[in-house]
């Protein structure tokens, strides 16, 4: 972790912060291993009890980040058929802050060969006024697995959004498999109109890739056990992955659509 | 290099099947969420700013010559909803019968060899454009116009919108075609250097799933 020095510069930037955790996980002797555990800035890394050969780590926000003008970043490396869950204590609360620019946080989640990687943060919240921006980089070998949950909610109770935007962006043997942006909160246009939310504040994604869906591909289904209120589909991506969209007025929603889709889709939840 | 090529691509009339599908103008009329002009603006803004962006880069990335293919699965890529999928070839193989006897050219013929199923819509707009003798620029302001348009002229057909009202919206949104189709162009301009995973990515939640819902229809009155 490294703050800012006092410069001259830092005038008009008084306070930013600049971290990067890592982990590294490895398959060892009917295990997994986790060589490298680099708490850093507000992410802290805690190892829970593993369930068979898969690890367990639950990251605990231990500091208020991100605020505007933080740039976080997280890296996991998911080694040859090596068994990751990792799964976080509390949201994310994106919050404003003295630097007048947004904050980055980075993931990038490389997975290789016969790998499993199970990624279930809690929700990002993007607080009023606050301006985030989220790039979830993931690399997948041609045999890895990957479970990854997103959860956006747009302000707090009973305030306005911040800024908050995501792109992820999935390589899976070489290729691009998923490219999705969103970008919501105050100056965007139409993010809360009729063809993006309609006043749906609260968004998420299931992503499961698996080999297994490849042949043969799965079909789309609209989910109908889920607040009434709520939307959410399951569809197949052009590849050996599927992707639940949903939109729910509240976080509690969402989380039954997501609850509804893990059971849809068979997969233990959490 | 002809402005009228570019009035001949945006034309409504335009034989290219492209009056069947709403732009899920349709599916957002059923659930009541456009009913009026003021909604449908607002729904035509976010589509523009998301499904639109990215196929107005998609187009103007054509127009430049980059490789097709390699832009179709950059679409694919864009466009988690299979009957989003299969509604962008449908309307990029009847687009490219269309434009094949339009402007007569090898590129449109060598991608419709490669993809028989057809290629995502908005690139064969982009190969249309360039054999027509437009700009890239031109192309993003073609496929702005496109998705804007579709969803109206459904919206006048569905809600029996009054279609001066209805074409005001488009008028009214013509600030905001005009600079998707610029940021369209910068994306397009840098393709060599940045290569495809830097063009826009912008997605609506809802256009997805509704367009799922809205295919499950057993009734409907557009495709899409």
């Amino acid at each position: 972790m490294t703050t800012a020095p006092p410069t001259a510069k830092a005038a008009q930037t008084p306070y930013t912060l600049n971290a990067t955790a890592r982990i590294t996980a490895e398959a060892a002797d009917g295990a997994t291993d986790l060589p490298l555990l680099h708490s850093d800035g507000p992410f802290s890394f805690r190892r829970l009890r593993p369930y068979g050969s898969q690890a367990h780590i639950c990251i605990l926000n231990t500091m208020s980040a991100p605020h505007n003008g933080d740039r976080l970043n997280t890296e996991v490396i998911v080694g040859p058929g090596a068994d990751l869950h990792v799964t976080s204590a509390a949201a994310t609360v994106a919050l404003p802050g003295p630097v007048p620019r947004h904050a980055a946080l980075g993931v990038n989640l490389r997975v290789a060969d016969h790998a499993r990687l199970r990624w279930l943060p809690e929700p990002v919240i993007s607080a009023a006024g606050s301006d985030l921006r989220q790039h979830i980089r993931i690399d997948l070998a041609p045999t890895a697995r990957l479970v990854l949950s997103e959860q956006q909610i747009l302000g707090r109770a009973h305030e306005p959004s911040g800024r908050l935007t995501s792109r992820i962006t999935v390589r899976h043997g070489g290729r691009t498999l998923l490219d999705q942006h969103s970008a919501y909160g105050p100056g965007l246009p139409g993010w809360d109109g009729p063809a993006v939310l309609a006043g749906n504040h609260a968004v998420g994604q299931l992503l499961v890739i698996d080999p297994a869906y490849r042949d043969p591909q799965p079909d789309t289904q609209i989910l109908d056990d889920i607040p009434v209120r709520a939307h959410g589909v399951i569809t197949p991506l052009a590849g050996p992955g599927v992707l639940l969209t949903a939109v729910a007025p509240d976080a509690g929603d969402l989380q039954r659509c997501l609850d509804a889709a893990f059971a849809h889709l068979g997969l233990p939840n959490g | 290099m002809s402005s009228v090529s570019l009035l001949i691509l945006g034309d409504g009339r335009f034989p290219s099947g492209g009056h069947a599908h709403s732009g899920g103008a349709e599916a957002a009329i059923a659930a009541g969420r456009v009913h009026d002009t003021a909604t449908l603006e607002d729904f035509c803004r976010g589509r523009l700013a998301t499904t639109g962006l990215v196929a107005a880069s998609l187009a103007a990335a054509a127009a430049t010559g980059y490789d097709p293919l390699l832009l179709d699965a950059a679409a694919d890529a864009r466009t988690p909803s299979p009957a989003l999928r299969r509604v962008a070839r449908k309307l990029g193989r009847q687009l490219m019968r269309a434009v094949r006897t339009t402007w007569p050219d090898p590129e449109l013929d060598r991608l419709a060899a490669a993809l028989p199923a057809g290629a995502h819509q908005p690139i064969v707009m982009g190969l249309a454009a360039r054999a027509a003798g437009l700009t890239p620029h031109d192309a993003a302001r073609a496929a702005a116009y496109d998705s804007v348009s579709g969803p109206v002229t459904a919206a006048i057909r569905l809600l029996g919108l009054d279609p001066f009202e209805a074409t005001a919206v488009t008028a009214r949104l013509t600030g905001d075609m005009e600079n998707v189709a610029g940021e369209a162009a910068g994306h397009a301009a840098r393709l060599p250097a940045d290569g495809v995973d830097a063009l826009p990515a912008a997605s609506a939640p809802l256009l997805d799933i509704t367009a799922e819902q809205h295919a499950a229809w057993p009734v409907r009155l557009f495709a899409s």
